[in-house]
């Protein structure tokens, strides 16, 4: 049986809708991971050992399992003890949260790399220490850790595949649902890697627009 | 309270230092200073590098705190003992009114000039932006850097950095400036542009302290010199005397290398 590409119409709009998601996981993934990434480098750097100490549990388990295993963590079995979350919303926080542990790291070396005269300066003036890091060092801090922090997030992105196995109708899981009816598997495989890619370069072009623009800054 | 206090000439001290003393473990870096800086006097403390003088200055805003003695701006204590939280709250009010100037100039690499210039003011004062502005413009036009006001730091040269950090010290209105080293890592060339916004500072009396290795800067605009050597202060005195007829010899050791080929 040959390869038949003029399948692909009829079913494009369930994996249209399906890169509909994609994108939107990823969105709220990526806020989640870096929002929760620099909380937890903050945490990390400055809070007391008390309150470190639970969080690094936390980083560890994050980093040290699979994200799959996160998944169904959150999705499956958070409902024995009365919490149910939503698969969209499972997807967005698992995602998010793992990612974030991951920006966390890149967030502590870039705020441990901002020269210490910064502070010095900020703390001159009269800023106390919370607002010398939240308005000189964190700012600087994430400037310099863009570039890695956008590789991430293109992590991120192909990751979200993932969600797929908690029942989310995102790009991966509509093209199996199109091969289901038609028996086409390379066709809409190749269509989704195409997808996957095309996000992907507009994930490039944003960084690369980012990173221009805080180029004067340095 | 006395009405003519400020024209008399045994006035309390504006910034007042007693016996000032600092430890790193066994290794004494300050011992025992005293410093009464009077409202509007300029002092320039000199001496070979590692004499303390740089730790003497930071200790005034307690960037180096004390390990004994006390520092009090007018009639309030600088390095009191406080329980950590209200010592926070102290220290930055204090600091607001202590101007300094860095070497490395510090400046906020994030922010333009006027970013740079507004950032406190706006924080710690609650100024609109607007008000913000209009300060901003006023501080950098006095240390002639307006029309660079939309750059940021990088696209300044040294000298120009400089005298955008002393416009952002000047920004929050400081009743002293502390100066540290504040044109060592300039380029000979550019050394002037600083100084002469320094000397503009002296005319309008602002109260200063600068550490410097410039002697005939120093000369030029200071009331007094003190030289300082391994943590004490070796001698202090009017300019003229510190420069042209110094008493102790460590003094004229040190004078005389360090004028070696500036006066020929």
């Amino acid at each position: 049986m040959g390869l038949d590409f003029t399948v692909i119409p009829q079913y494009l709009d369930i994996v249209l809708w399906g890169a509909l998601w994609t994108i939107l996981i990823t969105l709220g993934a990526a806020t989640v991971s870096f929002i929760g990434g620099m909380f937890l480098a903050v945490i990390a750097l400055y809070a007391p050992l008390l309150v470190r100490l639970p969080f690094r549990a936390f980083a560890f388990l994050f980093m040290g399992t699979p994200l799959l295993l996160q998944l169904f963590l959150i999705y499956f079995g958070l409902v024995q003890v009365g919490i149910d979350v939503p698969a969209v919303m499972a997807g967005i926080i698992g995602l998010g949260l793992h990612f974030a542990v991951y920006n966390s790291e890149l967030f502590q070396t870039g705020i441990l790399a901002v020269d210490k005269g910064q502070v010095e300066a900020a703390r001159t003036v009269g800023l106390s220490r919370m607002q010398a890091l939240r308005k000189v060092v964190v700012p600087q801090a994430v400037r310099d850790v863009i570039p890695p922090i956008g590789n991430n997030m293109i992590s991120l992105l192909k990751d979200s595949a993932l969600v797929s196995v908690i029942g989310v109708s995102e790009l991966t899981l509509s093209a199996q649902r199109a091969i289901g009816s038609t028996y086409r598997p390379f066709e809409f495989y190749v269509l989704v890697a195409v997808i996957y890619y095309i996000i992907n370069l507009f994930m490039e072009a944003v960084q690369r627009r980012v990173e221009r623009r805080v180029q004067a800054s340095r | 309270m006395k009405d003519e206090g400020d024209h008399m000439t045994d006035q309390k001290p504006f910034v007042d230092i007693r016996h000032a003393q600092k430890s790193y473990g066994t290794l004494e870096v300050l011992k025992d200073i005293n410093l009464q800086v009077q409202k509007g006097q300029i002092v320039a403390i000199i001496g070979p590098s590692g004499s303390g003088k740089s730790t003497l200055l930071r200790a005034i805003n307690d960037l180096d705190p004390l390990t004994g003695g006390e520092v009090w701006l007018e009639d309030k204590q600088i390095n009191k003992n406080l329980p950590h939280r209200q010592y926070e709250k102290h220290i930055n009010l204090v600091r607001q009114e202590i101007g300094m100037v860095f070497q490395h100039f510090n400046l906020f690499p994030h922010l333009t000039v006027r970013g740079n210039v507004t950032l406190a003011p706006k924080m710690l004062k609650g100024l609109s932006d607007v008000e913000a502005n209009t300060l901003a413009e006023a501080q950098l036009d006095k240390v002639g850097m307006l029309e660079r006001i939309d750059y940021y730091p990088s696209q300044l040269s040294g000298g120009q950095k400089q005298r955008v950090a002393i416009a952002r010290a000047l920004a929050m209105n400081p009743k002293v400036m502390l100066f540290d080293e504040a044109t060592s890592a300039l380029d000979p060339e550019l050394v002037e542009e600083v100084n002469l916004v320094m000397k503009k500072l002296a005319e309008e009396h602002m109260t200063m302290i600068i550490v410097t290795h410039e002697m005939s800067f120093a000369e030029s605009v200071c009331d007094r010199v003190l030289f300082m050597d391994q943590g004490v202060v070796v001698e202090e005195g009017p300019p003229e005397v510190m420069f042209r007829n110094p008493t102790s010899d460590r003094t004229k050791e040190f004078l005389r290398k360090h004028l070696a080929g500036q006066h020929p």
